[in-house]
């Protein structure tokens, strides 16, 4: 039940701190004042107090949208570790549902884009659906070494404390894995240098173009769903690289936090040195992160 | 299998590169990545052997050869001839990452089943040499330039060499010392065949070196 | 005395890359062939030679040894005479690049001849590789450059894989439980005791990577283009020299397959490649319309036969033995008349290139008596090698061997035939060419002295030389 209570918690009330860690990282190298820091938490109070406005060629799905991807991180989360914190929905099998779940969010997020009818959205929808249509190998390969490494096929004993032991005798494997993940992280959240979040150009919108025509409490729930899945996705990251545990329930929310505020800086970091790769190499590198995980099985299974 | 053994974590660090040198466009990127691989090999001896007299000068020979001089010469002939990019190869840089990836996981499957001594079972440098040796191959195959040509013969080198240092006691320092000058000398004309290619043809695609047949 | 052998070409080779004229500079070519023949004879006739110790024996002279050496000496000195007189020709062209090429290039070969350490082996075939490499890039135009680049990396990738069976015949040493050392001597005495697979993987890389140099097919895609853009002189030297130091090395390795016990194996693999190379030589040779492609396609073919006598063992041994010398002299010949043809004509297709004989009359005749020569007919030499490799084909009770054999050898000659003769015999061109260039003594010198040397041999051979040619052939043979 604590760990229930636990996870929304910090799920609901840490995730929209992320994109203005980001925000800020960017802006240090800039030579930026930059956003203040709970510029989410504002842009959110705001979004939900305003009105909707929903053009007349869209149906149901234009509005299922935004919920679902509000709804999706929201479970997703529920199966995750979050550092020590076990977690509190876990059955055999729950990635495969776990990558699905996410699935099942971007089906409708694209499905919300298309049906507006207007050519930006669509433009986007399929890029975005191809980026993780690669990305997704990648995932699984990393899954399966964790699989292996725990001897189970949930999340929840995978990230648990079978990890310390993992390190010791795989440690190679699960560097890669951890890049592989990582490279992932910034596919699903439409990071430089896959997207770029701040462009105003649609022809170079992959991510925003979809949601370009939402507004009000739609846009609302689609900035804190993002915000949500992007703390989700880093869990997992943040979990590999930190697998102890110390026992101490509050410290282990503590040194969680603070390992989902430095995942925040660094994705910050990498988007200020990098800039966005051209469209015809992200397939490529895509591929390269699968062939990487897929070598990370290989070094494992000798 | 000891995994933070230094020498196992650099003979990993190889195998990234070659992925990285198959995928990659860049040949100034290319180039260096070789060295930096030459470089990495050229350490592994101080590891496998300890720092005896013939390690340490075959490690500096090697290091000064294969990271520095031989990288200088290849830089040297490019910047003259103004290349920057590699064409799109003859299968496509997906499909011959895809092949190295199956080589290497071939060579890691393969070298279980090879009937090697006790002390070499389950180390790296084996199924690292042979997935260098395909690497090397592959570029020599697929790629046009001339001079990713020539990276892919030093790549394959690279892979001849992983296997050599497993054979120390065999290859006495005057040999790795001639081995090491005949490959300086053998780049330093390719380096200049590259140039005159260039100067003949206007571009270093060996698909215009085809005039010769029957 | 070995040290002096390898010395002066190295010597020779730095003077001439120092020395400003370019008119002086040729004359180092036959001061330096010279004395390397001279040498050669005092090494050959010294008995077992001293052994340089680099750490242990790792150069010495066998009878192996002794015949390349001989081989390429007798070659070499001969081209360089001929250099005197070509460069003499293409002096605009300038020659400092060229000639300590070639020197250094005969101190690599020698070196390789009388290497007892594969390592050594190893550098100096490669040096060769790439010493060689400048000479055939003489021409200095874009088919020349097209053949470089091929010549260069199919010869070095070869080489490395050949380095790469270097250290999986070191690997059966370890993994049998023997000394590990590549010293050649060490290897056949505790070649028994070798782990078998190893061995054999050993000699399959170290056969391609050979292999490759010595241009065996399906190998040799690198020397039709090679030896025909090359200048005449180069490419006799190419055909003639490291043909038979490619070989030679290859012959290395048949000895520590032998001397483990698996030569049948290796015999078998050198019978195939033989009979391919044979079968890829016929099949292009017919109707080729560049006469120095052709004599690059000869070149494989004899490879081939070399490659079967060895294999069949027994009197086709001394046959092969005796074919390493007559190939690599009537290659000479062949190829500096080729490149007298091709002078006057300026041209090597035989479209362009007719009735040699009635403007180039020495050089004509030299390439129609050579090409008759190379295609095994008496009273030349390598009639007596090839039907001594038939002999004991025949002898062995291999039928179907001696009969491709035949047939394949047929095939080239009437293939050959046609190129030659229309090039040599018919009404001359309407294309001039080059009308100034005449004949002179030096250029047609060394290819009739050779070709006197095949015929010589041919008639009569001297006890001396079979000496040589036996104790070769034993040293191949099996031990029981």
């Amino acid at each position: 039940m604590l760990e229930l209570f636990l996870h929304l918690f910090l799920l609901l009330a840490l995730s929209p701190l992320l994109p203005g860690v980001i925000g800020k990282t960017k802006a240090l190298f800039a030579g930026r004042t930059g956003p203040p820091f709970l510029q989410a938490y504002y842009d959110l109070w705001k979004l939900f107090g305003k009105g909707l406005v929903i053009s007349r060629t869209t149906t149901w799905v234009f509005r299922a949208g935004p919920v679902l991807a509000l709804a999706v991180p929201v479970l997703a989360a529920l199966m995750v570790p979050f550092g020590a914190i076990s977690a509190p929905l876990s059955f055999t099998g729950d990635l495969i549902f776990f990558v699905y779940l996410f699935g099942l969010g971007r089906f409708f997020t694209a499905a919300a884009a298309l049906d507006t009818g207007s050519s930006f959205e669509g433009m986007g929808a399929a890029r975005e659906v191809t980026f993780a249509c690669l990305a997704e190998p990648t995932v699984f390969f990393s899954f399966i070494v964790l699989a292996r490494l725990s001897g189970s096929l949930s999340l929840a004993t995978m990230f648990g404390p079978a990890l310390n032991a993992a390190w010791q005798s795989a440690g190679p494997s699960l560097i890669l894995v951890v890049a592989c993940l990582f490279v992932v992280v910034l596919v699903e959240n439409c990071r430089i240098p896959f997207d770029d979040p701040n462009t105003h150009l649609e022809l170079t919108m992959i991510h925003e173009v979809m949601v370009l025509d939402h507004s009000g409490p739609d846009f609302g729930m689609i900035l804190y769903g993002a915000a949500m899945k992007l703390f989700v996705l880093g869990a997992l990251v943040v979990r590999l690289v930190f697998p102890g545990a110390t026992g101490n329930l509050l410290l282990d929310t503590l040194l969680f936090a603070g390992g989902m505020l430095l995942l925040a800086v660094v994705i910050g970091v990498v988007e200020s040195t990098m800039a966005r790769l051209r469209l015809l190499r992200v397939p490529q590198l895509l591929v390269g992160t699968m062939l990487l995980s897929f070598f990370s099985l290989i070094l494992l299974l000798r | 299998m000891d995994n933070y053994n230094p020498a196992n974590l650099l003979l990993l660090l190889v195998i990234l590169f070659n992925f990285f040198l198959l995928g990659s466009s860049r040949l100034n990127a290319c180039i260096r990545s070789v060295a930096i691989q030459g470089g990495i090999l050229s350490l592994l001896p101080l590891f496998l052997h300890g720092f005896s007299g013939h390690s340490l000068i075959l490690a500096g020979g090697a290091f000064l050869l294969k990271g520095l001089a031989i990288p200088f010469l290849l830089l040297r002939a490019i910047r003259q001839v103004h290349i920057r990019r590699e064409m799109e190869p003859l299968l496509g840089y997906v499909p011959t990452l895809l092949l190295g990836t199956l080589a290497t996981a071939g060579a890691f499957i393969f070298s279980d089943r090879l009937p090697l001594i006790e002390i070499h079972r389950g180390s790296l440098f084996i199924p690292v040499g042979l997935a260098t040796l395909a690497t090397g191959f592959l570029m020599l195959i697929t790629r046009r330039k001339a001079i990713t040509q020539a990276l892919g013969y030093l790549i394959f080198e690279n892979g001849v060499f992983i296997f050599g240092m497993l054979l120390a006691e065999a290859m006495p320092l005057m040999v790795e010392a001639g081995v090491l000058l005949d490959l300086l000398v053998a780049v330093f004309v390719m380096g200049i065949v590259m140039h005159q290619i260039n100067r003949e043809f206007s571009t270093m695609n060996t698909d215009q070196l085809s005039s010769l047949r029957e | 005395m070995i040290a002096a052998l390898l010395l002066l070409p190295c010597l020779g080779g730095l003077a001439a890359f120092c020395l400003p004229s370019d008119r002086f500079r040729p004359l180092l070519l036959p001061v330096c062939g010279l004395g390397h023949l001279v040498l050669t004879f005092l090494v050959i006739q010294g008995g077992q030679g001293t052994p340089l110790s680099l750490a242990g024996n790792w150069i010495a002279v066998d009878p192996l040894s002794r015949l390349i050496l001989l081989i390429v000496s007798l070659l070499f000195c001969g081209c360089s005479f001929y250099a005197v007189g070509y460069l003499r020709y293409r002096i605009a062209w300038g020659n400092r690049i060229f000639v300590s090429c070639l020197l250094i290039f005969l101190a690599a070969m020698s070196l390789a001849a009388v290497a007892r350490h594969l390592g050594l082996l190893w550098v100096a075939v490669e040096a060769t590789t790439v010493a060689s490499a400048p000479l055939i890039y003489y021409n200095r135009n874009r088919f020349s450059i097209e053949a470089t680049w091929k010549y260069l990396i199919l010869c070095s990738v070869g080489i490395a894989l050949a380095m790469l069976g270097i250290l999986f015949v070191a690997y059966a040493a370890l993994a049998g439980g023997a000394q590990v050392s590549l010293q050649f001597d060490d290897i056949l005495r505790g070649a028994a005791s070798y782990s078998t697979p190893w061995l054999r993987a050993g000699f399959v890389f170290l056969l391609v990577g050979f292999g490759t140099k010595a241009g065996f097919a399906p190998l040799h895609t690198w020397k039709p283009d090679a030896y025909g853009e090359a200048p005449g002189v180069v490419g006799a030297l190419l055909a003639g020299g490291l043909t038979s130091l490619a070989f030679l090395a290859l012959l290395r390795t048949l000895q520590i397959m032998e001397a483990a016990g698996d030569g049948a194996v290796a015999r078998e693999a050198f019978l195939a490649m033989g009979l391919v190379s044979l079968g890829f030589a016929a099949v292009f040779v017919i109707r080729q319309p560049d006469f120095k492609r052709l004599l690059a396609y000869s070149s494989v073919e004899h490879m081939g036969i070399l490659a079967i006598g060895v294999a069949i063992g027994g009197v086709a041994t001394f046959g092969a033995m005796l074919h390493l010398m007559n190939n690599a002299l009537t290659k000479g010949v062949l190829f500096l008349s080729a490149g007298n043809i091709h002078r006057r004509f300026a041209s090597k297709r035989v479209g362009e290139v007719q009735g040699a004989i009635t403007l180039v009359p020495v050089s004509a005749s030299l390439f129609l008596l050579g090409f008759l020569a190379i295609t095994g007919s008496p009273p030349f030499a390598p009639f007596i090698s090839e039907f001594t490799i038939l002999r004991g084909i025949f002898n062995g009770g291999h039928y179907l061997t001696g009969g491709l054999f035949l047939f394949f050898l047929a095939v080239i000659f009437i293939g050959m035939g046609s190129t030659v003769l229309s090039v040599v015999f018919g009404t001359p061109t309407e294309r001039k060419g080059d009308p100034d260039y005449r004949e002179t003594m030096v250029t047609t010198g060394t290819p009739l002295v050779l070709l006197l040397i095949i015929l010589f041999l041919g008639i009569y051979l001297p006890e001396p030389a079979r000496k040589l040619f036996a104790e070769a052939a034993d040293l191949l043979e099996v031990r029981p």
